[in-house]
């Protein structure tokens, strides 16, 4: 709880930084989801009111941007690239296989908060194709078959002793 | 200033960041250091040398030794081998595909044999954090030449007699564009780039943006002046980091330096740069949406006229061009026009950066003269398909462009001569298939592609796109029925010419062009539930050859869904009922005793 008031401390100085500049709405969505890992609905209100737009317009906005999150994210964030070379390669094998060993679907979090299962928009790895990202690393050339030991780097423990 | 008797290049491009050059760096930083060499021998970081396929790159100099693929446990024997004793390390050189010959130069590799570089030239050769190195290669003399010794006339009939076109897709051309805004009434302008890049498997402005910033800096200070305007806007996609890091080094070296500021080379001329990150979304990329994007709105494109050269970002006259379109800008003032002109056909001047990918040998970017054929690039620079399998086709200019069969492959290329072969430029991606891509499928791909990306906005977008799509996942699952190829055609034919922006206007076209020239392939679907390329997972069905399975076992123990049984040492069955098509019994098999039919 201490936290969240100082992050809501946080929260205000964004507000104040941006406030009366042009396009303010759109930084102050980035910094405040930076802030928070994603934007829970009552930031959302909070930034509705403070900057004096109507809340349909700032989750317009929100909901227009694949980059804003309403939902908090698991530990561990896995995206399986979606360009075309990846996709001619074999993407969709691995997504299953992704999908069956932990239970979820693209978007979905796992029960224990330790994964959540996204998509990579391409950004030009195409020679190490098919690639999938798990956090900051990226791996190349996967197989379905090197899911599952790909996946066991990052185990649950970790997830749970170093989330707070 | 200190002199160096040798350099070392190391790649430092997304690609080769991808597969491991950091620590070839840092590992190359202790060795030469162990070896005392560090002051012998410089370590550059560059940007992308373009041949992503053999990264790790190390070029080293003054002989312009290529080694591919190096590993941090080899850079000890680099240093030992090459730099001490002078004796280039045979097995880390590139390997002739056909010849198995050792290729030490890389001028000489096939890969850059048929290559133009004039917009790629400094990525690979400088270090782009060093706006110095852009320098010391005549780096900030176009914009020297443009402020003191032309007028901002000059430099668009500059540009229009050079004859360049937009490199963002459209092939709008650029002088006559810039004139619109010149003339365009109004004492504030902005000058935009356009650096969204979204259509995937396309990273040639990423390379340029990672690989020589200042290029596209000066670029778009050439544009403001010649337009008249003192302040402007990169538009880069979050998704390159790597990209706004050094945009963000460039400017702020730029600006040390007068080169970007008040008062520019004493001319009164001043320029500001601000750089705008995208949030992910493909539409964004249209240049109405992407003004209402830095606006901080909702990314949505809006009707044109007006355009913004008279109306665009806060309701003033600005001008938006592509990354490689200003990169483009400083050599033609350089060199001239007529220098420019000269390259390329007729209507289409100058060299294309096209990022080559999917089943050929060579992949990675490649910058060529307009009017190559597609052969050359797939053949000679791509060193052709992968395991020698049968070409089927390459998809030309991402989600908006089309397919180029085989049949068509000597045709010479350039923006007109692809739109009447049913693609479009595009960015540049060049995404080669094999036998084994169902056109279908891809497609479907597409669609999906483009569907989840419209904004909404449109209704023949919106719902268009939404119903061929899930006339194409019908298809692919083999529920096609009699009609459908007609109902799409005339869905195509309508979404193209009513959407109210490019992305719905181009959306139909991957699905048009595999119409055109594959259209048994949709039809052996539709009647015989047949997927010819054996790709689509709904119709295919996988078997164990009894005469080739040993019974070793290893494929009934990877199956995740359990499908599969026999004893030891028998040959093994799969039960289709439970079989989810997975393929990691094939990857596993090492007896080639599955198939997938
Ligand atoms: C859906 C859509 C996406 C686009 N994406 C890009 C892009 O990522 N990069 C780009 O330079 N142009 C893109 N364009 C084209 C731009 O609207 C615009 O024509 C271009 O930036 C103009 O620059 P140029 O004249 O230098 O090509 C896109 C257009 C559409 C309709």
């Amino acid at each position: 709880m201490e936290k969240c008031n100082c992050r809501n401390s946080q929260l205000s100085a964004i507000l104040a930084r941006y406030t009366g500049q042009e396009g303010a709405l759109f930084n102050v969505l980035q910094d405040a989801q930076e802030l928070y890992g994603y934007l829970p609905e009552e930031v959302l209100v909070s930034i509705s009111n403070h900057l004096g737009r109507p809340f349909s317009e700032v989750y317009s906005v929100v909901s227009f941007y694949a980059h804003f999150r309403t939902q908090p994210r698991g530990h561990n964030l896995i995206r399986v690239c979606t360009g075309t070379v990846c996709h001619i390669m074999g993407a969709l094998q691995i997504l299953a296989r992704i999908s069956q060993e932990l239970g979820i679907s693209m978007g979905g979090t796992t029960r224990d908060g330790a994964f959540t299962l996204g998509s990579l928009p391409c950004f030009g790895a195409c020679s190490h194709a098919p690639v999938i990202m798990v956090n900051d690393d990226l791996y190349g050339r996967v197989t379905p078959g090197r899911v599952p030991e790909i996946l066991a780097k990052y185990s649950c423990r970790e997830a749970l002793t170093t989330s707070s | 200033m200190q002199i160096y008797r040798g350099h070392v290049l190391v790649c430092a491009g997304t690609g080769c960041v991808a597969s491991g050059s950091r620590n070839v760096q840092a590992e190359m930083e202790k060795q030469l250091e162990a070896f005392n060499l560090d002051k012998e021998i410089k370590l550059v970081e560059t940007g992308c040398h373009g041949f992503c396929e053999m990264g790790p790159i190390v070029i080293v100099y003054p002989e312009g030794i290529f080694y591919c693929r190096v590993q941090p446990e080899d850079v000890k024997e680099i240093v030992e081998e090459h730099l001490l004793k002078g004796r280039p390390v045979k097995r880390l050189l590139f390997k002739n595909q056909i010849t198995e010959e050792m290729v030490p130069h890389y001028k000489d590799i096939d890969f850059y044999k048929k290559q133009n570089r004039i917009v790629l030239g400094n990525c690979g050769f400088i270090n782009p954090e060093n706006i110095k190195e852009y320098i010391a290669r005549d780096g900030y003399e176009a914009l020297a030449k443009a402020l003191t010794q032309m007028t901002p006339e000059q430099v668009i009939e500059e540009i229009k007699a050079a004859g360049l076109r937009g490199r963002g897709g459209g092939g709008f051309p650029t002088g006559l564009k810039w004139e619109f805004a010149r003339k365009a009434p109004g004492d504030k302008k902005y000058v935009i780039c356009n650096a969204d890049e979204g259509d995937p498997c396309a990273f040639m402005d990423r390379s340029i943006l990672e690989g020589d910033p200042h290029a596209l800096i000066e670029g778009m200070a050439i544009a403001a002046y010649a337009i008249g305007s003192d302040e402007g806007y990169i538009y880069v996609r979050a998704e390159y980091p790597l990209a706004i890091k050094r945009l963000k080094i460039a400017i702020a070296q730029a600006h040390e330096l007068g080169l970007l500021g008040e008062d520019i080379f004493g001319s009164g001329f001043n320029f500001k740069l601000n750089i705008k990150e995208g949030a992910g979304a493909f539409v964004c990329g249209e240049e109405t949406a992407l003004i209402a994007s830095i606006e901080g709105r909702r990314g949505e494109p809006r009707v044109r006229p007006p355009f913004p050269a008279n109306k665009g970002l806060w309701g003033k006259p600005s001008n938006v061009n592509n990354v490689e379109t200003f990169a483009n800008v400083p050599r033609i003032i350089a060199r001239g026009s007529q220098w420019f002109a000269d390259m390329g056909t007729e209507k289409s001047k100058g060299t294309k950066v096209f990022a080559l990918t999917g089943k050929v040998k060579n992949t990675g970017l490649a910058e060529v003269t307009m009017g190559i054929t597609l052969r050359e690039i797939i053949y000679d620079i791509g060193g052709g398909i992968i395991d020698d399998k049968k070409y089927k086709a390459v998809q030309i200019g991402g989600p908006s462009g089309g397919c180029i069969p085989e049949e068509l492959l000597d045709l010479p290329i350039d923006y007109d001569s692809l739109i009447s072969a049913g693609a479009m430029m595009g960015s540049g991606g060049l995404v080669v298939m094999d036998e084994d891509t169902c056109m279908v499928e891809l497609a479907r791909f597409f669609l999906n592609f483009t569907q989840m990306e419209s904004c909404g906005k449109c209704t023949p977008c919106r719902e268009g796109t939404k119903i061929m799509l899930d006339i194409l996942e019908r298809i692919t699952k083999g529920e096609g029925k009699e009609g459908d190829i007609e109902l799409l055609q005339s869905l195509a034919e309508t979404i193209k010419s009513t959407s109210l922006c490019g992305l719905g206007q181009t959306a139909p076209n991957p699905v048009l062009s595999t119409l055109r020239y594959f259209r048994d392939e949709y039809e052996a679907h539709i009647k015989d539930k047949r997927c010819p390329a054996g790709a689509c997972t709904a119709l295919a069905s996988y078997r164990i050859l009894e005469d080739k399975c040993i019974g070793c076992t290893s494929c009934a123990r990877v199956c995740p869904a359990k499908a599969i049984s026999g004893e030891v040492k028998k040959p093994h069955k799969i039960d289709p009922a439970k079989c989810i098509k997975c393929g990691a019994c094939i990857e596993t098999c090492k007896f080639n005793a599955i198939v997938k039919q």
